[in-house]
């Protein structure tokens, strides 16, 4: 693996730090006038998600990671594992709970999605930013009701819930966004 | 191609102008004499921490990173009050607050020391609209310190402070078991005591003595050795750094190599010192003070400019 160093340091570089690979988020460079100058950098451990803040001295390096962004179809879920797939070469990986997290609530079988693959296995599952999904449950739409904003909860087919609007009913397809869980509008489909 | 447009909206070019003019202003009012020096020199810096940009050739060019030994060589045989106001450059220094080519104002003022320069200082911030009505605030870095990490600087064994620079870095310890005092204090001075300064302009005095650059260093009545130096920030920024000028062309020479050994020993090229600046020091350097701003992060507090290349014309790369 290359190896980068602090004025290397970008939005996004996959790096290792203490065995784990991070994802670079800002690299801010400090120095005195007369003094040492240091890089201040924001990093995302990739296993645990969390963020770190780290000072190096400039010029100092680190390790790149071998982590890669491939676009894959999701394919079933077994009830323990994730099943997915790359289209073009129909190699197939599979992920647990931890490393799926959130992106289950989004995704139906045959949709794309991106995984991140460590050292060739999936290190995180995200979806695509705006989904397209069925609601499977909510209260009954109340006609005409479409000017005063109020919500209600709706289960989509995958099962996460979002706010609608009232008029909204089940068999309706809205459109979602998967970053804040909101709803952006009514899909045509 | 879409970055051949200026990085700069008018106003800040208009407000650029308008600071040059003032500063050339100030300085003719008080009969301080501007001196046009080089940007390429023959000698670069020795500087640990200063990479001076290279022009090739034989014999190679450098690109001064200060007007400063330019300055002083004309000193030795005009002692008068001089200023430079215009380019400086320094390799590889990108980011929020640096750009590698930059503008520098510069003077010296014979026979004064850095307590009647820090008092011209604080005028010509209050002529250009950086300083209030108020005295600026005169702090001590071994007192800042203290208040921040509760060591002092000048007294406190090389480990705590390597501790303590590990800890604020959030490194594993290890690998700050070798790191020089100098560069755990820059550390530690920048994270943990520039943020604890109060708004405005202030000025910090009587740096650590490893600190001491090309200041002299001098013993408090306690005995201990404190370097002449003083720092200038406005809003937390680091504005300008002046020195009570050391005039001893050995000691010069001493710290001069003391500087090549440290390069080398970080594997950084090792510059030769400039012997015509030695030559000058030799033939007597009067009694000085001497301080170097920086005229585009004064701009950017000015303005409330976010990043340096929002006052540059045209910040290239």
């Amino acid at each position: 693996m290359a190896v980068y160093s602090t004025s290397e340091f970008r939005s996004g570089l996959k790096v290792m730090l203490d065995g784990d690979p991070c994802s670079i988020l800002e690299n801010e460079f400090v120095k005195p006038g007369k003094g040492q100058a240091f890089n201040r950098v924001r990093m995302r451990n990739l296993k645990t998600g969390r963020v770190w803040e780290r000072t190096f001295k400039s010029g100092d390096s680190l390790e790149g990671a071998d982590v890669v962004d491939v676009t894959m179809q999701y394919l079933y879920n077994d009830g323990e594992h994730w099943h997915f797939m790359t289209p073009e070469t129909f190699e197939q990986c599979q992920a647990d709970a931890m490393i799926v997290g959130d992106a289950a609530r989004w995704l139906r079988e045959q949709d794309n999605c991106v995984v991140t693959l460590y050292n060739g296995a999936p290190l995180a599952v995200t979806p695509p930013n705006h989904v397209e999904l069925e609601i499977a449950e909510t209260d009954p739409g109340m006609r005409g009701d479409t000017a005063t904003g109020g919500t209600k909860p709706a289960k989509l087919v995958t099962g996460a819930v979002v706010k609608v609007p009232l008029f909204l009913n089940v068999g309706d397809v809205v459109r979602v966004d998967t970053r804040t869980g909101e709803y952006l509008s009514r899909a045509r489909e | 191609m879409t970055d051949w447009r200026p990085s700069a909206p008018r106003n800040a070019l208009v407000r650029r102008a308008r600071l040059l003019a003032g500063i050339r202003a100030f300085f003719a009012a008080r009969a301080v004499l501007e001196i046009d020096v080089p940007v390429l020199g023959r000698a670069g810096v020795t500087d640990v921490h200063i990479d001076n940009l290279v022009v090739a050739g034989a014999p190679p060019g450098y690109l001064q990173s200060s007007p400063e030994y330019f300055l002083k060589r004309l000193l030795a045989v005009h002692p008068e009050p001089v200023y430079y106001l215009g380019k400086a450059f320094r390799a590889g220094e990108r980011g929020r607050l640096h750009n590698p080519e930059f503008t520098l104002l510069e003077w010296y003022r014979p026979d004064w020391d850095d307590r009647q320069l820090m008092d011209e200082v604080e005028a010509l911030l209050r002529n250009l609209g950086a300083a209030g009505r108020a005295p600026c605030p005169r702090l001590d870095y071994g007192t800042c310190f203290r208040d921040a990490l509760g060591l002092d600087p000048h007294t406190a064994a090389d480990n705590e402070l390597r501790e303590q620079a590990a800890a604020a870095a959030d490194q594993p310890a290890v690998r700050w078991r070798d790191e020089p005092r100098a560069i755990c204090l820059d550390l530690l001075f920048s994270l943990k005591v520039e943020p604890r300064l109060p708004e405005g302009v202030v000025f910090v005095s009587d740096y650590p003595a490893c600190q001491a650059a090309l200041a002299r260093v001098v013993h408090t009545p306690d005995g201990v050795p404190v370097a002449r130096r003083f720092e200038v920030f406005l809003n937390r920024v680091e504005l300008a750094n002046g020195y009570w000028e050391l005039t001893d062309a050995d000691e010069q020479r001493r710290r001069f190599a003391a500087d090549g050994a440290l390069r080398a020993a970080l594997g950084k090229p090792v510059r030769p010192a400039d012997e015509r600046l030695l030559a000058a020091l030799a033939a007597g350097l009067p009694d000085c003070a001497g301080v170097a701003l920086g005229v585009d992060r004064l701009l950017m507090q000015l303005l409330g400019a976010g990043h340096i290349r929002d006052v540059l014309a045209f910040a290239e790369g």
